[in-house]
């Protein structure tokens, strides 16, 4: 997962660098900029981040042999994730209201295909984690640490689907805390 | 419920590819054994390879004599387009995954990759890319603005049929292929080595093949970010590339060449951890400074990521940009000359055992090194400001493809030929292969730089009758229906070899890494049955040398 982590960032590294280097461009318009309300995204951008504190207590239960608490974390992780991706569709109806579409504008490409590859990210995350709450459900996390493993070497350290996921999980998060800051947070400074 | 198919176990490691018997078919698709996986790749390798040599003849044939009329300026842009996509996405790349994915286990003594299952969706994700690519022709028309396709031409108001559509997502996909494998090696290579073979112990091609993974990893996002806004230009009207919409066309320059200046390092890679085994196995040496071979991969692979804007000195994007990149395309030439020293150190004093494997190699030392001083001068961006997109380029980087990264595919196909099918590939045909394809291939090229000096243009479907340029092209032509030729020949040799071939006994050329230590060529499904520790960088070697050897009966075998 580490290694897949590594690729993805990359990735969106070089959604990021485009971003960048076309809010340098002459044509991006700054007055699109300002449509971006900073405060209701701050509060999903908040509960995304504390998501991810949520899904380091379900690890810390699964560590415990605490089903109860993991099964209990896990959702508040995905609602919580669920919730972000609310926000995201609520800021994207509203600015294609304003008329700020994917078409309209180099602001507009730039910014949905960025954040709309973030939003994948979350949704593949949310999907990846409702697999793991039915497994709790279905009690495969009962034993407190899985018995016997498939390969003569052993998993690797730290390895095992919950630790993986959440490391996805995080990398996430953590992309999007990138993402705002650059989107967000930085025009607040600059005259760009 | 529908009717259940029995799927296959695979019986063999190398099974018959029985049409008239579906289960024998169905082996080879329903594979997840990393053997079978590797010799397909090689299989779509040595295909999508005719493929696109036959564009390239074609392409040749019209440019045979001036103002000739034998493809449309269209088709013509088509082919280069395609020609160009195919070796390296489609031939290259495969070659590479097919050695990496069969001989990276054998090499660290494991029995399989660590995710077959990723293993197969990584071949067929790169087969059907392939395949998604040749489609454009016959829908509409193939992609035609380069293989590096720039921006506008790219744009859907300049290349209105559907082939760039076809050439972004057969890429995307088989991009995506390419990076789960390079997961799956990376894994493999930390989790399932024999005991006793750290990190310091792994065979070269191993380490260079590992280094290369994390290479192709950082680089493919930046070709799938790429691609996927084109995809959204094209298909959803962005504005990414389209400046008329306020985009920017130097972006895709940017990102492509983030990706593909890597990319030329992660097919020349593989190439090079061929040849390191090759030359200490019929040098009877080992390597010459195996860490300094080591660390300059990595070094190649980190530099590799501060050059990219060396393909656009004439885009303007002033003198300090440019000589930075100069400067930092020039210091690339140190760790490759570093491996080029070590490799002469290698042969020098060695038992050299001129096998046709051993040929490919030398020849590409002479070939690579003109390649690379041709590449060295383009770093100077005046000279390259003269000769950009003239035929010199042309010249160049097929040295740099065929003298290092198709010689080494083939160098590795003579030398693990025996391995993987169990029959030798016949030497003397061989050297006749061998001796076609350098004089074709030199013929072809080498009067290309001149070509290129005299100032005939790439990419150009027809020229006037200059002096020079008809006979020269003429003999570039002629030469270059030489090495087709050569490839015929190849395919044929590598068939009778499989029909009648002789038997190759597990360890033909007393060689020094674990995939010979297996008890049988090919190796038996399962591929090691129990591995002594390694104690050395020439494991296997060491194994016999002591007479620890697992299976007795490869002593009896001639040392070569």
């Amino acid at each position: 997962m580490q290694t897949v982590v590594f690729t993805e960032a990359f990735f969106f590294l070089c959604l990021i660098m485009s971003y960048i280097y076309l809010a340098y461009s002459t044509g991006f318009e700054p007055h699109d900029l300002s449509k971006l309300d900073i405060g209701t995204s701050g509060i999903y951008t908040a509960l995304l981040i504390i998501s991810s504190f949520t899904l380091h207590l379900a690890e810390r239960g699964y560590d415990r042999g605490n089903t109860r608490a993991l099964k209990a974390w896990l959702i508040i992780t995905l609602i919580l994730g669920a919730i972000f991706l609310i926000g995201q569709g609520r800021e994207y109806a509203h600015l294609i209201q304003e008329k700020i579409t994917l078409e309209s504008s180099v602001f507009g490409a730039s910014f949905f295909t960025l954040t709309g590859f973030h939003g994948l990210h979350v949704f593949i995350g949310l999907i990846i984690l409702s697999i793991m709450l039915v497994l709790a459900f279905l009690g495969d996390f009962n034993r407190p640490a899985p018995a016997g493993s498939e390969s003569p070497g052993g998993p690797p350290p730290g390895g095992g689907a919950l630790g993986a996921i959440a490391i996805y999980w995080h990398f996430v998060d953590i992309v999007w805390v990138v993402v705002f800051t650059v989107v967000y947070v930085l025009p607040q400074f600059t005259n760009i | 419920m529908g009717t259940t198919i029995k799927i296959p176990e695979p019986s063999a490691p190398f099974p018959g590819l029985g049409v008239e018997n579906a289960q024998g078919l169905l082996q080879w698709i329903s594979a997840v054994d990393h053997k079978i996986i590797g010799v397909m790749y090689l299989l779509t390798s040595v295909v999508f390879l005719v493929l696109g040599g036959v564009l390239a003849l074609l392409m040749r044939v019209q440019l045979a004599i001036p103002m000739n009329h034998f493809l449309h300026p269209e088709v013509f842009n088509q082919f280069f387009t395609m020609h160009g996509t195919t070796m390296i996405f489609f031939v290259a790349m495969p070659a590479i995954f097919g050695f990496a994915v069969y001989f990276i286990p054998l090499m660290i003594g494991a029995n399989e990759m660590a995710f077959p299952r990723l293993n197969a969706f990584g071949f067929w994700l790169t087969f059907f890319g392939g395949l998604l690519l040749y489609f454009s022709f016959v829908a509409g028309g193939a992609p035609d603005a380069g293989w590096f396709n720039y921006a506008p031409l790219n744009e859907r108001n300049y290349s209105y049929n559907h082939g760039i559509d076809y050439f972004a997502i057969g890429l995307l996909v088989s991009g995506i292929g390419s990076v789960a494998t390079s997961i799956n090696i990376i894994v493999t290579v930390l989790h399932y080595r024999v005991p006793g073979m750290a990190l310091n112990k792994l065979p070269l091609f191993v380490w260079m093949i590992f280094v290369n993974s994390f290479l192709l990893l950082a680089a493919f996002p930046a070709l799938n970010a790429a691609l996927a806004e084109l995809l959204l230009d094209r298909e959803l009207n962005a504005h990414f590339f389209n400046t008329a919409g306020g985009g920017s066309a130097l972006l895709w320059q940017h990102l492509f060449w983030i990706f593909g200046h890597p990319e030329v390092y992660i097919v020349i890679l593989p190439a090079f951890a061929i040849y390191s085994e090759v030359f200490q196995v019929f040098s009877r040496k080992p390597i010459f400074g195996y860490a300094f071979v080591a660390a300059s991969s990595v070094a190649i692979a980190l530099l590799s990521f501060g050059v990219w804007a060396h393909h656009m000195f004439a885009v303007g994007l002033g003198d300090t940009v440019n000589s930075f990149f100069g400067a930092s395309s020039m210091l690339i030439a140190i760790p490759t000359g570093v491996k080029i020293f070590n490799w002469i150190a290698t042969m020098w004093g060695g038992k050299i055992h001129f096998s046709v494997a051993m040929l490919f190699a030398i020849s590409f030392l002479i070939e690579f090194t003109i390649g690379g001083l041709t590449g060295v001068a383009f770093a100077m961006f005046p000279i390259d400001w003269q000769l950009t997109d003239t035929y010199y380029v042309v010249a160049h980087m097929h040295y740099v493809f065929i003298g290092g990264v198709i010689s080494g595919m083939l160098a590795g196909l003579f030398y693990w030929f025996p391995k993987i099918t169990g029959k030798y590939l016949d030497e003397k045909a061989g050297k006749w292969f061998f001796w076609l394809f350098v004089i074709g291939f030199n013929g072809t090229f080498l009067i290309q730089h001149v070509l290129g000096m005299i100032g005939m243009p790439r990419r150009v479907y027809t020229y006037p009758n200059l002096p020079w340029y008809g006979v020269l092209n003429f003999t570039s032509t002629f030469f270059a229906f030489v090495m087709g030729f050569s490839i015929l020949l190849l395919v044929f040799i590598m068939r009778r070899a499989m029909r009648h071939g002789t038997p190759a006994g597990p360890d033909p050329w007393n060689a020094y890494t674990l995939e010979w230590a297996t008890r049988t060529s090919p190796p038996p499904l399962k591929n090691f049955e129990d591995l002594p520790a390694v104690t050395s960088r020439r494991a296997w070697w060491d194994m016999k040398q002591q007479a620890v050897n697992p299976h007795p009966q490869t002593k009896n075998d001639d040392p070569i």
